[in-house]
C-alpha cells in the first residue's frame, strides 16, 4: 500500500443534542478499497459527507493529502475536486445530457478544453457501456444508467480519491450488478474509494479492509475474509446474522419465530 | 356603434394606450428587479432583511394597488416627498409586482433539491458557479409560467392608474363616456386596446412554456 491519502482523526459530528459519529479516527492508504457497512442511521452517510465537508463537524480534523479540509477554508472548492462522490439518489443535473453532466465541471472549474474532456468523457463512457447514450437526458435514463453516468462525472474530474454513498440503494435489483461492475472495475484499477454499502457479497468482493460502524463508532475494522467469517464483536455477528436467511423446512411449525 | 365616433377616438386610446404600456412594462422592469432582489434575500436567508422582505411581501400582496397608489400619491407629499402622477403609477406597479415576482422566482429556486447543490459543490463548483449553472437553469423552467402570469396581471392592474390622473386607457374612457356619453364606442375601443397589448404578451408567454417544457427538464 503507498501513502497516506485521506486522515481522519477524533471526528465528532453531532446534530443538536444527538451525536452521529464520535470520535472517530480512520486513515486510508492510497489505493486501497474500504468499505463501510453498518446498520441504518449508524452514521455511515454522515461519514462521507463530513469527508466531503457538506456537513459541519463538531471535533476532530479531516485531511486529505495533508490538507486539512474546513468548511470554512478558500480552498474547499478546490479540495472538493480531488474528492469524488456519487450520492444514493442519482443526482444528475436533469437540464443537461449525460455528456454535459460529465462535462460541465472539468470545462467550468478546472478550465480544461472542451474537446479534450468530451473526448475523455466519452472513452469513460464507453467503458461503462453508455457512449451511445451520452446525448441523451437523464429523464431518458434508467436508474442504473444514471448512476453509471453519475460515477463517471465523477471519475471525469480525475479524482485522488472517490466515496459512494450507497449507490446501489434506490436501484432495482437487476440494475445493481451494472452499477457495482463499474466499481469493481475501479478497484481494478487501483482506485482509492471509500464504500458505504448493503450489498455484503460485494463488500466482500470488493474491499480490502471492511470498517463496522455503529452508533456513530468504528466497531471493528479487519480484511473481508476475516470480517465477515469471524466477525469479533457481537454487534457485528448480530448485524451480519441479519442477510442470512435459514431454510424454514416445515412450514407448519413454528420455526419462523425462533429464527426471529 | 358609430365608426365615425370610433375613428375619431381612435388617436386618444392610441395615447392613452402607449401610457399605459409605457409605464407597465417600466412598473414591471422595476417589479422583477425588487422580486429578485427579494428571492436572492429569502434563498439565502440573510439575517434581518430576511424579515423585512417578509413583511414586505405581506403588505405588498395583501393590500389593493388602488390603496398603495393613494398612499404614494397623497401620502409622501405630506412626508415632504414630490412626486407626479407617472413616478406614482411605475412605484405603485413595482410595489405590487415586486413582491408576487419574489414568489414566483422563490418557487423556482425553492424548487430545485439540495442534493442538486451538494453535487454541484462536491465536483468542486464554488457558490457562484453552482448558483449560474446547476440552481438557475432549473429554477427558471419552474419560475416561468408564474412570471407570465405576473407580468399580465401587472399589466391589467395598471387600469388603476386613473385613480392618480393618469391619463391611461381607463381614464380616456371615462373621461370620453362623462364628456359624449358614447359609452358603447369608448367601452368597445377599451377592451379592443387591452387585448391587443395583452394578446401578444399571452401568446409569447406559452411559447416560452412550451419551449422550456421541451427543453428536457424534470427529472
Amino acid at each position: 500500500m503507498g501513502r497516506e491519502l485521506l486522515s481522519i482523526e477524533h471526528l465528532t459530528k453531532r446534530y443538536g443534542d444527538l451525536t452521529v459519529l464520535e470520535d472517530l479516527s480512520l486513515t486510508v492508504q492510497e489505493g486501497q478499497v474500504i468499505v463501510i457497512v453498518g446498520p441504518s442511521g449508524c452514521g455511515k452517510s454522515t461519514l462521507l459527507r463530513c469527508i466531503n465537508a457538506l456537513e459541519p463537524i463538531q471535533g476532530g480534523i479531516i485531511k486529505l493529502d495533508g490538507q486539512e479540509i474546513d468548511r470554512d477554508t478558500k480552498k474547499l472548492p478546490e479540495l472538493r475536486q480531488k474528492i469524488g462522490m456519487v450520492f444514493q439518489s442519482y443526482d444528475l443535473f436533469p437540464h443537461l445530457t449525460a455528456l454535459d453532466n460529465i462535462t460541465l465541471a472539468p470545462i467550468k472549474v478546472q478550465k480544461r478544453k472542451k474537446a479534450e474532456v468530451e473526448a475523455e468523457a466519452l472513452q469513460l463512457l464507453e467503458r461503462v457501456g453508455l457512449k451511445d447514450r451520452a446525448g441523451d437526458y437523464p429523464r431518458q435514463l434508467s436508474g442504473g444508467q444514471k448512476q453509471r453516468v453519475a460515477i463517471v462525472r465523477a471519475l471525469c474530474m480525475h479524482p485522488e480519491i472517490m466515496l459512494f454513498d450507497e449507490v446501489t440503494a434506490a436501484l432495482d435489483p437487476e440494475m445493481v450488478r451494472e452499477v457495482l461492475d463499474v466499481l469493481l472495475d475501479l478497484a481494478k484499477q487501483g482506485r482509492t474509494m471509500l464504500i458505504v454499502t448493503h450489498e455484503m457479497q460485494f463488500a466482500r468482493a470488493v474491499a480490502d479492509q471492511v470498517i463496522f460502524l455503529d452508533g456513530g463508532q468504528i466497531v471493528e475494522q479487519a480484511p473481508p475474509d476475516q470480517f465477515f467469517e469471524h466477525p469479533k464483536t457481537q454487534r457485528a455477528q448480530k448485524f451480519l446474522n441479519t442477510f442470512t436467511f435459514e431454510t424454514i423446512k416445515n412450514h407448519g411449525g413454528n420455526d419462523y419465530e425462533n429464527q426471529a | 356603434m358609430d365608426i365615425a365616433v370610433i375613428r375619431s377616438y381612435l388617436p386618444l386610446f392610441q395615447e392613452a394606450g402607449w401610457l399605459t404600456l409605457r409605464l407597465g412594462l417600466m412598473g414591471i422592469a422595476l417589479a422583477i428587479v425588487v422580486g429578485l432582489i427579494c428571492a436572492a434575500v429569502h434563498y439565502w436567508r440573510i439575517p434581518v432583511l430576511n424579515k423585512i422582505v417578509t413583511v414586505y411581501i405581506e403588505i405588498s400582496r395583501n393590500t389593493p394597488l388602488l390603496i398603495q397608489l393613494f398612499f404614494i400619491y397623497y401620502g409622501l407629499p405630506k412626508l415632504g416627498i414630490r412626486t407626479n402622477p407617472a413616478a406614482c403609477g411605475v412605484a405603485g406597479l413595482a410595489f405590487l409586482g415586486g413582491s408576487y415576482m419574489s414568489e414566483a422566482f422563490r418557487s423556482g429556486l425553492e424548487s430545485v433539491a439540495t442534493i442538486q447543490r451538494e453535487s454541484a459543490m462536491s465536483l468542486g463548483m464554488t457558490n457562484g458557479q453552482t448558483f449560474r449553472y446547476v440552481i438557475l437553469p432549473q429554477a427558471m423552467s419552474v419560475s416561468v409560467p408564474p412570471f407570465v402570469a405576473n407580468v399580465i396581471f401587472l399589466l391589467k392592474e395598471t387600469s388603476v392608474f386613473s385613480a392618480v390622473s393618469l391619463m391611461d386607457l381607463m381614464f380616456t374612457a371615462k373621461d370620453l363616456i362623462g364628456l359624449y356619453y358614447n359609452t358603447t364606442e369608448s367601452l368597445f375601443l377599451l377592451v379592443l386596446c387591452y387585448l391587443v397589448i395583452l394578446l401578444p404578451v399571452s401568446l409569447l408567454g406559452s411559447l416560452l412554456e412550451r419551449r422550456l417544457r421541451y427543453a428536457g427538464f424534470g427529472v
